[in-house]
């Protein structure tokens, strides 16, 4: 065991922590408006190598040699500083790592560029309302026309669709086959007649995600990931960038911080909460959990460098469910921090601005429910634990 | 960077989990569980041949000069076997007099604990319910080389040529077994793998650490990390034993490991203790190599892993059914290794209220 990241390392996290003085931006540029400002620096970032580092350069990215643990010192700087670094979106999160994998040349060519410039942007039709963790038995259908794919149904769940100028979504392209078999990964333009955008409001009051409907939807031909009834495979890939996003431990021990700031600004008898003998007793079980999460994550790492992912294994199996299960606690017990103050309504967008500061914690609260869902419920991936991790028997089969 | 063991570790890890299936299978675990004689001299013969009793004793002692991570990998297998014995104490008792004795007290000890020829153990419990370093513990005070009181659940104390006693102000002396006024009394305690002893202590002259103020919080933090590895090794241990029990328990004409309610409570079994594997390493990495971090992390692993072994253990009972709650069935050994390790040198309360201390709240 040796935690030290040696000379090397130290030097490059000097260097990542000298280019993000360049974060915020300065001067003229600061005027320019977030989302400008945010691509800019991007940009930057890709220019240096800190940036979608994986990508070939030749498609947008900075191309860099594969290093887990210069990639971890740049999240970390970077998160410090919170400047724009990889984006989490659909589209550089998900959908480039699969066509990367799986997409043709002219595929790659042609969406990744504008997808990591921040010109294309992305979102995921998976879910339908009678398909959630069963996922493949999605129904929304899709016939091929001459040279076109025509497609009808209902997805839901979609986050950023109203944004999205393209989806990339599973549809059932053969309906004769087996479940599984006959689906297809296809690429959609969002932008055009017969697709209905409707908003889904959720418990929070906030409007993230939505219902899109189908009728007569058309897209090239060449727009499919894989062949023909392959697209339950080519899924699979993009479903595990996407665990990898939402079970993030990184982000736990700063949550466990703005707890326990909390806790020391909320006052209790006259007294901060943090000095109430069973609040430390809380946060200091809490904190455990958080401990775990982040030793978990650094032993995650560390085999990941040392290429011994198997070692690994369970620990990865078991991150999505434990993370959220932390951050629902982190969560929790911050709203109940809150007292008589947690009657008020959740603000919108986790507004944390000091005089709405409790509606925002209570925004954090309602909003920690819903990762267990999101990605692969938990039940789903206690049954992925038992069966995979610890050799359970199989559920009976599905019928298909 | 890396954050995992080393292939001598893993290699360590082996022979050890190697030695307790071969020498103390289950069959010879309920023995000596049965038997309450859990200081077995075969068991103890072959650590000792193995260089396990001279673990953390430095290499011109004649022991393996390892640090507090290997005798923390260790104990996770000495507590997934639920292994009778006294070398979890022994270790910590020679750990004390490396770090804090001086030439001629380590020159006198430390051969004969790194051979095994001498047991050692630690008496860090005092008759009101305290251990030693607590606010307003009665620690014995020194006076005239000799110490008078009384310490209680000091493992193996009957057996031991030698105790490393807490005294008044977080110090440390070293009792001999034939030092005067000394007795031990046996007390029927929970975890027949590691019985513990009440020791009394009448004008018994004791030879202090040299430097045993700064010793005990190497020692009690070495405690715990060593204590949160073996309830680890123990929670696994459980976790493996009730999965092999579902998968071959029949109801309703299948294995019960079918049904998705014990296949799930088996996941989170498995999922409580798994992602803190990490927790006891770095808690007993940062006893040699993070000193300022080690108060605070061996509490958090110690209070943190020991409660979740606990949980586990109920869990076992229960996926065991009317089996689970027998003499006969194994899981009660491993379920009070578990509450043994909870209890012993400080409930997860008390150290989360230390952890919540030592970090400033």
């Amino acid at each position: 065991m040796d935690l030290q990241y040696g000379p090397e390392y130290d030097e490059f996290r000097a260097e990542v922590r000298a280019f993000l003085k360049g974060w915020p931006l300065t001067g003229g540029e600061a005027d320019l408006p977030e989302e400008e400002q945010e691509r800019l620096f991007r940009q930057r970032g890709i220019e240096a190598g800190y940036v979608y580092r994986q990508f070939p350069r030749e498609y947008g990215g900075s191309g860099q040699a594969y290093d887990a643990l210069r990639e971890n010192i740049i999240q970390e700087e970077y998160a410090r500083v919170g400047a724009p670094g990889n984006s989490l979106m659909q589209g550089p999160g998900m959908l480039v790592p699969t066509l990367l994998e799986m997409g043709t040349e002219e595929q790659k060519n042609h969406f990744i560029p504008p997808t990591l410039r921040g010109d294309m942007k992305w979102c995921q039709g998976y879910s339908e309302p009678g398909s959630g963790s069963d996922l493949a038995s999605l129904q929304a259908p899709a016939r091929l026309e001459g040279d076109e794919w025509v497609i009808n149904g209902q997805k839901i769940w979609t986050s950023n669709a109203l944004e999205a100028d393209f989806m990339f979504g599973l549809f059932r392209t053969e309906p004769e086959a087996s479940k599984h078999a006959g689906i297809s990964y296809l690429l959609v333009p969002m932008k055009q007649a017969g697709i209905d955008v409707r908003p889904l409001k959720q418990m929070t009051g906030a409007i993230e995600f939505y219902e899109v409907f189908f009728d007569n939807v058309r897209t090239k031909a060449e727009n499919i990931v894989g062949q023909r009834g392959e697209g339950w495979q080519v899924s699979r890939a993009t479903l595990k960038h996407e665990r990898n996003l939402i079970g993030n431990p990184r982000m736990i021990g700063d949550q466990f911080d703005r707890l326990l700031e909390l806790a020391r600004d909320t006052m209790l008898d006259g007294r901060p909460a943090i000095e109430d003998e069973g609040i430390r007793r809380r946060l200091a079980e809490i904190e455990g959990f958080v401990r775990a999460c982040e030793t978990s994550n650094l032993r995650m790492l560390s085999a990941t460098i040392r290429g011994e992912e198997m070692q690994a294994i369970l620990p990865m199996m078991m991150t999505k469910l434990y993370s959220t299960d932390v951050t629902q606690m982190i969560m929790k017990a911050a709203y109940d921090l809150l007292g008589a103050e947690g009657l008020v309504e959740p603000a919108l967008g986790g507004n944390y601005a000091r005089e709405n500061f409790a509606a925002g914690i209570v925004q954090n609260y309602l909003f920690s429910l819903g990762p267990a869902i999101a990605g692969g419920a938990s039940n789903i991936q206690r049954n992925i634990i038992g069966e995979r991790g610890l050799g359970l028997p199989r559920d009976p089969r599905p019928s298909s | 960077m890396h954050f995992g063991l080393t292939e001598e570790q893993l290699l360590l890890q082996e022979t050890l989990r190697g030695f307790v299936a071969a020498e103390c299978p289950p069959s010879r675990l309920r023995e000596i569980f049965d038997s309450g004689e859990a200081h077995d001299p075969a068991l103890w013969g072959g650590l000792s041949e193995m260089g396990l009793c001279g673990l953390v004793v430095p290499e011109s002692y004649g022991g393996a000069g390892l640090e507090v991570l290997d005798l923390a990998v260790c104990c996770e297998e000495v507590g997934g076997g639920a292994l009778p014995g006294p070398i979890l104490f022994h270790c910590l008792a020679a750990l004390a007099i490396v770090r804090g004795g001086s030439e001629s007290q380590r020159e006198r000890w430390l051969p004969k604990l790194a051979s095994g020829e001498w047991l050692g153990t630690i008496a860090l419990g005092n008759d009101n319910g305290s251990w030693d370093g607590d606010p307003g513990a009665p620690s014995p005070s020194l006076e005239n080389g000799a110490l008078s009181g009384v310490k209680t659940y000091a493992p193996f104390a009957r057996a031991a040529d030698l105790v490393v006693v807490g005294t008044a102000a977080a110090g440390l002396a070293v009792v001999e077994r034939d030092a005067s006024g000394l007795v031990v009394e046996p007390i029927a305690g929970i975890d027949r793998t590691r019985p513990a002893d009440r020791v009394i202590l009448s004008s018994t002259p004791a030879d202090p650490l040299a430097d045993g103020a700064e010793t005990f919080g190497y020692v009690r933090d070495a405690s715990l990390a060593a204590l949160a590895a073996d309830a680890f090794g123990a929670a696994w241990a459980l976790t493996h034993m009730t999965v092999e029990y579902a998968k071959t328990r029949q109801q309703f004409g299948r294995p019960i490991a079918e049904f998705q309610a014990v296949k799930h409570q088996l996941a989170d079994m498995a999922t409580k203790i798994e992602p803190t594997r990490g927790l006891y390493w770095y808690a007993a990495y940062a006893c040699d190599h993070l000193v300022d971090e080690a108060p605070r992390q061996s509490a958090i692993a110690k209070a943190h892993i020991t409660d979740r072994a606990v949980e586990l253990a109920r869990d076992a009972v229960e996926l065991h059914g009317g089996l689970g709650f027998t003499w006969e069935c194994d899981v009660q050994i491993w379920l009070k290794r578990a509450l043994f390790d909870r209890a012993f040198l400080g409930t997860p309360n008390h150290h989360r209220a230390r952890s919540a201390s030592l970090g400033g709240w």
